[in-house]
């Protein structure tokens, strides 16, 4: 059922536009300033649409700062990343802010949800920003992720597991082309965090979107297609 | 009047007035100068003339018309009075007399009534130029605000025969009748005083002989007095040596008929004194300085200053051996420039009442 | 233990100097206002005193004469008939720039002398003044040194500087002033010295001409001037209130940058306790320094000020105040005690937080700060109850104080409504945003509104003062033109030097001028006080021109028919004297009250009456002014000029009396303004702090709007939005309540210190120019952080996903 499914993405990715390589990484360096060595060193990856993968190593071996390289949250030294055919390295803030914006969407460990905002407004955030909003799509998210009832609320009315189901739902509700996610189970318990990872899949699968997930943990790991590791700035 | 006013306004006061003779201190004497400056100097061949010396000469320095009374009441207490007027004069007006606030002669008065067992002290100042103070010879007068001395018309004798005195204070008044037959007392030399070893001098003169009817009022009521009273009237431009601190001056009418008028300026030896012996005819023999002996007896702390309050006096010549007591020892004149000057009492060689004046005692504090 | 806690707490400053500085900053700024504020109401006061002192001594009685001078020979009657009298003449001196008074005494019995007349002055090794050279001519003139440096005139005698006179005030002996004033053998007034002879004959025998004013009815500068001072004490408490918000924020600041410092040392074992007496003393040690420096400061801003209080005294009550500033421990003492004391009541409440929460809480974003719904009801109840509470204070104290208390309680009690009205306010504008970026914005903006609050309420009362003072200011400098125009309606006023040259004079021009009429006066005792009767005659230019603010039918008719009188506003409230009461003017002599008329500037009763009915009481009524009526009036003064030898400053044109009056009415309100900008500018200070505050807070809001897609120069942007929009409604709201405090101002306040009411004008232009003002302020407060936050690196912002903060 998986590689049906997959066989139906595989050709909406193929259409003419369409590239089937979502993400490139390529030689990809990153120094901290001060630092003695690269925390990452020469990274080569591809992640094609409708893909997930999992990311795992050690703690600091620089999981992190892959994936926020990824999400073009940060600058990078050396190398090149394309997302969607879009070169990184030529973008300025502006740039990088459309991309994120419209192409791709992130879910943290600490939720980082908009404190100011209710749980409706929350979900509805992203979609709205990126001109995507489908009322009809955010009641579906908000059903599938248990959230019914408790859209009036502030997220620090809300429980760790509601908010990151929250930071899920308001992820997906703009249907990115790529989901970056760290963590996203790492702060909460392990029955929740179970149900929180099945859900999020579940709705990658809906949505088509690929994931670039950062885990520790091989268990949550398995469950993606594919996996990488992180060692002293490369990937094995 | 708040305490600080009242020290402010004293301290200034005491300014104007260290021209006066009174303040026989000795930072007094700095501020007075020892000479004469432009005022006309006291001249031993100058002769007194009347009435025109019982008025002012504002071309000397400073002058008074000092008189004081030993009355007694019908209530058959003893009484005392004291009435003084001291010109001063700013600078020498050798021209018309001005007119107006900008006169230079200061004048001030001095009144005092003492009971034996009180002491009522007034104080008056004013500009000469305004109205407010003034003497006049003919018809004679001297006065300031209300208080005054009034020549009454005379037929015959001496502008001074007959006198008007009143003035009053805050807490006392009195309202006399002055009268005399006797004649003027010229002292020292025709009126010539010399009052220093080194020639200082006044023009000094006095009528000795008041008989005096009156009244006066207390706290307590009016009284109806009789007494005797004596004037002095004196004038100069440079009254104190620069060592002499003070003086010590009494005027006593004995009950001979006699009357004795002697002073003491001390120096910081032996004092120079000088007097006048008055016979009970009104013929006056002047008394050389070592003709007399003063001699002060015990000191006593009246609270302001400490001072003698009995004195032995001696005149070998004329067989007086007196010691004098003084009526009512709180007798200080607390005014702007303050002394002890009250009635007193004779008893040894002979009976008498008279008037003891002492200046130039040291507050208890400095001494 | 402690020591090392310390160095902990204070490495924090030495990583953030610039906080240092804000917190130090900000604390001196409060204090420096109120030292301010406390140093020129101490000067001001020290300056009464003084001139009480010397004018009125220990308040003796006085006498003087309804017509004004009187003749030498009333005192000299008076001395001779035993009573004990000063005489003193007093009067206008005019050297090259400048007035002064002189006031000449009779220097051997006047009972009030300055202490430093026998010390000259700041010299103390000058030997005293001469008596002679005091008394006699040339004379000499006592003035502190200030006044003594405008009298440096040949044709003036020789001043000696003195310390003990009031600035503008020259003391001389009396006969120096008959020949200065040319007033020969004249008198101003008698002072009644307090040891009175026994026996003395009444006075009504002596001097019937003259008037006993007892002591107490005396005029007393203090009475007149305590209403200016309530004035500026109250803007020394809204100084203090801003002053509490600043150091609350910057305090607050401290805190929030320290908690983790805080929770590490805690973590590592420190008690509470110890953490609190720590921060304590460095709140001390903070609040002692920033007092100093406020101190000095204040005493620069007082220094600068004082001038400008001076000239509105010396305009508003002739009360002379000294131009210079002497150091007086009073306000020093204040200034610092506001400061450790503000720091330790702001800090005393952080220090108790962080004491009482548990560890692991400190790590939360704002839990112990947050301000529910619940708190906003509270606050809200507080306020009203506060207003309400002033609005009674009017009603069961009244007067002066009454109205002050309306006044504080309206302010106070709207700052506390400040945030539950913006609350409102932003969540009314949050459901009307229709995208999605607006929406957050008003959504974080009500969210940052527990911790600007402070802030907001500081700018709340800034701008409501400013509206208020600036309107009341305004409308009464309307009014006054306005009233200036009326009430100098001749076009020459003549002074001149007594009735024979009035005579010649009006003779003169009777045929080449429209009208010439009489301007003459008694001083008489209105309702316990002294005060001014004046006669006029008949004529138009009274009745079309005067300025009747109430009155009865035809009261022209009736002054002119000598059956009416009219009385300034002063007396009209003063007395509680409406049309149709009849006032007593003289013993024997009294009319009915025909109609009221504003009198500004003046604080002494006064009243008009017909100049024949004022005559029959007053014969020798002074006949020294002349108001001139011409088609022509530069020529007719010209004319006038040849025709008579008359000084350059008799013939006064209406123009120039009008245009010195409004001078003094602006140099009068030139010190509220510069109050009043110096508060918006502590209110602007009082938002960079909150910001700087809320700045860490503001990361983890941003950061989620970041990664979604917003660039940092749009989220620095929206930030400053954000500032410039709360400082916004703060000003709308702050329109109204500025306009409640001019109308409480003008209708309460004035009519109890002043003795007038005064009709409101609004000025919106005034109000835009302000709106303008408040979010440039805002704005620039707003604009540290924003550029921080515009050139902040993104892997400072990724930290914030990545870490635990």
């Amino acid at each position: 059922m998986a590689g049906a499914r997959r066989a139906t993405l595989r050709a909406q990715i193929n259409d003419p536009g369409r590239p089937a390589v979502l993400l490139t990484i390529d030689s990809l360096t990153k120094t901290y300033p001060g630092a003695p060595h690269p925390v990452l060193d020469g990274i080569d990856l591809a992640l094609d649409a409708g893909e997930t993968l999992a990311l795992t190593g050690e703690s600091g071996s620089g999981k992190s700062t892959l994936l926020h390289l990824a999400g073009a949250l940060d600058g990078f030294d050396g190398g090149e990343i394309t997302i969607a055919g879009t070169r990184l390295s030529g973008l300025d803030d502006r740039g990088r802010a459309h991309l994120r914006r419209d192409v791709v969407a992130l879910v943290f460990q600490q939720f980082n949800l908009m404190p100011a905002l209710t749980v409706d407004q929350n979900l509805a955030f992203h979609a709205r920003l990126a001109g995507r909003a489908d009322p009809g799509w955010i009641g579906t998210i908000r059903a599938r992720l248990g959230l019914d009832g408790l859209g009036g609320r502030h997220p620090e009315a809300l429980s760790g597991g509601q908010q990151q189901r929250v930071a899920i739902g308001r992820a997906l509700a703009m249907r990115p082309r790529l989901l970056l996610a760290d963590e996203p189970t790492g702060n909460l318990d392990e029955d929740t965090g179970a149900q929180v990872l099945d859900l999020m899949l579940a709705l990658v699968a809906e949505t088509g979107a690929a994931l670039f997930l950062v885990t520790h943990s091989d268990a949550i790991a398995r469950r993606l297609d594919r996996r990488v590791h992180l060692r002293a700035g490369r990937l094995s | 009047m708040s305490a600080d006013l009242c020290r402010l306004l004293c301290r200034w006061a005491c300014l104007v007035l260290l021209a006066l003779p009174l303040p026989a201190r000795a930072q007094g004497f700095a501020a007075l100068g020892t000479d004469a400056q432009d005022f006309v100097v006291p001249d031993p061949a100058a002769t007194l003339a009347f009435p025109a010396d019982h008025g002012p000469h504002p071309d000397f320095r400073i002058e008074w018309w000092y008189l004081t009374a030993n009355l007694t009441g019908l209530d058959g207490r003893a009484y005392g009075i004291q009435w003084t007027l001291f010109r001063s004069a700013l600078r020498p007006e050798p021209g018309p007399v001005a007119t107006g606030w900008i006169s230079p002669q200061i004048w001030m008065a001095h009144a005092a009534l003492t009971t034996p067992d009180a002491h009522y002290v007034a104080e008056r100042l004013s500009r000469g130029g305004i109205g407010t103070a003034g003497a006049t010879a003919e018809p004679f007068s001297a006065w300031i605000d209300d208080w005054h001395m009034t020549g009454l018309p005379t037929t015959q004798g001496d502008a001074l025969d007959r006198l008007d005195l009143a003035a009053s204070g805050a807490q006392f008044r009195y309202d006399l009748r002055l009268t005399t037959k006797g004649p003027l007392v010229a002292h020292g030399d025709n009126g010539y005083s010399v009052k220093s070893p080194d020639g200082r001098a006044s023009h000094y003169y006095s009528q000795p002989h008041y008989t005096v009817t009156g009244t006066i009022e207390t706290p307590e009521g009016p009284q109806e007095v009789s007494g005797t009273a004596w004037l002095d009237r004196e004038w100069s431009s440079q009254p104190l040596a620069e060592d002499q601190a003070g003086w010590d001056w009494v005027a006593l009418t004995l009950d001979s008929g006699d009357r004795l008028m002697a002073a003491q300026l001390r120096d910081g030896a032996d004092g120079y004194r000088i007097g006048t012996w008055i016979d009970a005819r009104g013929q006056a023999t002047p008394l050389p300085s070592d003709a007399i002996t003063l001699t002060s007896g015990a000191v006593t702390d009246i609270g302001p200053a400490v001072l003698p309050l009995t004195w032995r006096i001696a005149v070998p010549d004329k067989g007086v051996d007196v010691e004098i007591t003084a009526l009512y020892p709180g007798a200080w004149m607390a005014t702007s420039t303050a002394y002890w000057e009250g009635p007193v009492t004779v008893t040894g060689s002979h009976g008498g009442r008279g008037y003891l004046e002492m200046t130039g005692y040291d507050a208890p504090a400095e001494n | 233990m402690i020591r090392a806690i310390a160095l902990a707490l204070l490495s924090h400053w030495r990583r953030h100097p610039g906080q240092a500085v804000t917190l130090l900053a900000g604390l001196a700024l409060a204090t420096a206002l109120w030292t301010a504020v406390q140093a020129i109401n101490a000067e001001a006061r020290a300056s009464y005193a003084e001139a009480n002192a010397l004018l009125a001594p220990d308040r003796l009685a006085t006498l003087t004469s309804p017509a004004g001078r009187f003749p030498r020979d009333r005192y000299v009657a008076l001395r001779r008939a035993g009573w004990q009298v000063s005489a003193v003449l007093e009067g206008r001196l005019d050297t090259a720039d400048r007035r002064v008074s002189l006031l000449g005494v009779d220097l051997l019995t006047y009972p009030a002398l300055p202490a430093t007349l026998e010390d000259a002055g700041p010299d103390m090794e000058a030997p005293p003044p001469d008596p002679a050279v005091v008394l006699l001519s040339p004379g000499r003139l006592f003035a502190d040194a200030d006044t003594a440096q405008a009298l440096q005139d040949p044709d003036l005698p020789p001043v000696r500087v003195t310390d003990g006179l009031p600035p503008g005030v020259v003391l001389t002996d009396i006969g120096t002033a008959e020949r200065l004033l040319h007033a020969p053998a004249a008198l101003s007034r008698l002072v009644v010295l307090p040891d009175q002879p026994m026996g003395l004959p009444s006075l009504s025998d002596i001097a019937p001409d003259l008037v006993l004013s007892p002591a107490d009815a005396a005029a007393d500068t203090g009475g007149l001037t305590r209403s200016f001072h309530l004035n500026l004490t109250a803007f020394g408490l809204l100084s203090f209130a801003v002053g509490l918000f600043i150091v609350h924020g910057t305090i607050g600041l401290a805190f929030e940058q320290r908690r983790g410092i805080v929770r590490t040392l805690r973590a590592l074992g420190v008690p509470s306790a110890g953490v609190a007496v720590a921060m304590l003393t460095e709140l001390l040690l903070a609040g002692l320094i920033a007092g100093l420096l406020g101190v000095a400061l204040g005493y620069v801003i007082a220094t600068a000020l004082l001038p400008g209080v001076a000239a509105t005294l010396g305009g508003l009550y002739g009360a002379q105040v000294s131009g210079s500033l002497a150091l007086r421990p009073a306000w020093i003492a204040a200034g610092l005690g506001m400061s450790v004391g503000g720091v330790l009541i702001a800090g005393a409440q952080m220090v108790w937080r962080t004491h009482a929460v548990p560890v692991l809480a400190l790590a939360g974003s704002e839990a112990w700060r947050r301000s529910g719904a619940r708190a906003l009801a509270v606050q809200s109840l507080a306020g009203c109850a506060l207003m309400l509470a002033g609005i009674l204070a009017l009603s069961l104290i009244g007067g002066l104080v009454g109205g002050f208390v309306l006044l504080g309680g309206l302010l106070l009690g709207a700052a506390l409504l400040l945030a539950p009205l913006l609350s409102v306010l932003l969540s009314t504008g949050e459901k009307l945003a229709g995208q999605p970026v607006a929406e957050w914005v008003w959504a974080d903006m009500r969210a940052q509104l527990p911790g600007l609050s402070m802030a907001l309420m500081a700018l709340l009362l800034a701008l409501a003062t400013n509206i208020g003072v600036g309107t009341m200011v305004s409308s009464f400098r309307l009014t006054f033109t306005d009233w200036l125009d009326h009430r100098l309606s001749a076009d020459l006023y003549i002074s001149t030097t007594g009735p024979a040259q009035s005579t010649a004079l009006r003779d003169w021009l009777t045929p080449r001028a429209d009208t010439v009429l009489p301007i003459r006066s008694a001083e008489v005792t209105l309702n316990g006080q002294p005060g001014r009767v004046y006669g006029i005659v008949d004529d138009a230019l009274y009745r079309d021109t005067w300025p009747l603010i109430g009155t009865a039918t035809d009261p022209w008719d009736q002054i002119a028919a000598g059956q009416g009188v009219l009385i300034n506003e002063q007396l009209h409230y003063g007395a509680g004297l409406d049309p149709g009461d009849p006032l007593q003017l003289m013993p024997g002599w009294s009319l009915l009250v025909v109609g009221i008329y504003a009198d500004y500037g003046n604080p002494a009763p006064q009243a008009i009456v017909a100049l024949d009915a004022l005559l029959a009481r007053v014969p020798d009524l002074p006949d020294r002014q002349l108001a001139v009526r011409a088609p022509d009036p530069g020529a007719l003064a010209a004319a006038l000029r040849d025709a008579f030898d008359l000084p350059a400053d008799a013939i006064l044109p209406q123009r120039e009396i009008k245009s010195a009056s409004m001078q003094v009415f602006d140099r009068t309100f030139l010190v509220t303004g510069a109050l009043n900008l110096l508060t918006l500018g502590v209110a602007g200070f009082a938002i960079l702090t909150s910001l700087l505050t809320l700045w860490t807070m503001r990361l983890p809001q941003l950061a989620p709007a970041w990664a979604l897609g917003l660039t940092r120069a749009h989220l620095a942007r929206l930030d400053i939005l954000r500032a410039v929009a709360l400082a916004a409604l703060t000003a709308v709201l702050a329109v109204p309540l500025g306009l409640v405090l001019a109308w409480v101002l003008l209708s309460v306040i004035n009519v109890e210190a002043f003795g007038w009411r005064l009709p409101m004008y609004v000025f919106p232009l005034d109000w835009l120019r302000l709106f303008a003002l408040a979010l440039l302020a805002a704005a620039l407060a707003a604009l540290i952080p924003a550029l921080r936050l515009r050139r902040l690196p993104p892997a400072e912002l990724v930290k914030i996903f990545a870490n635990v903060r």
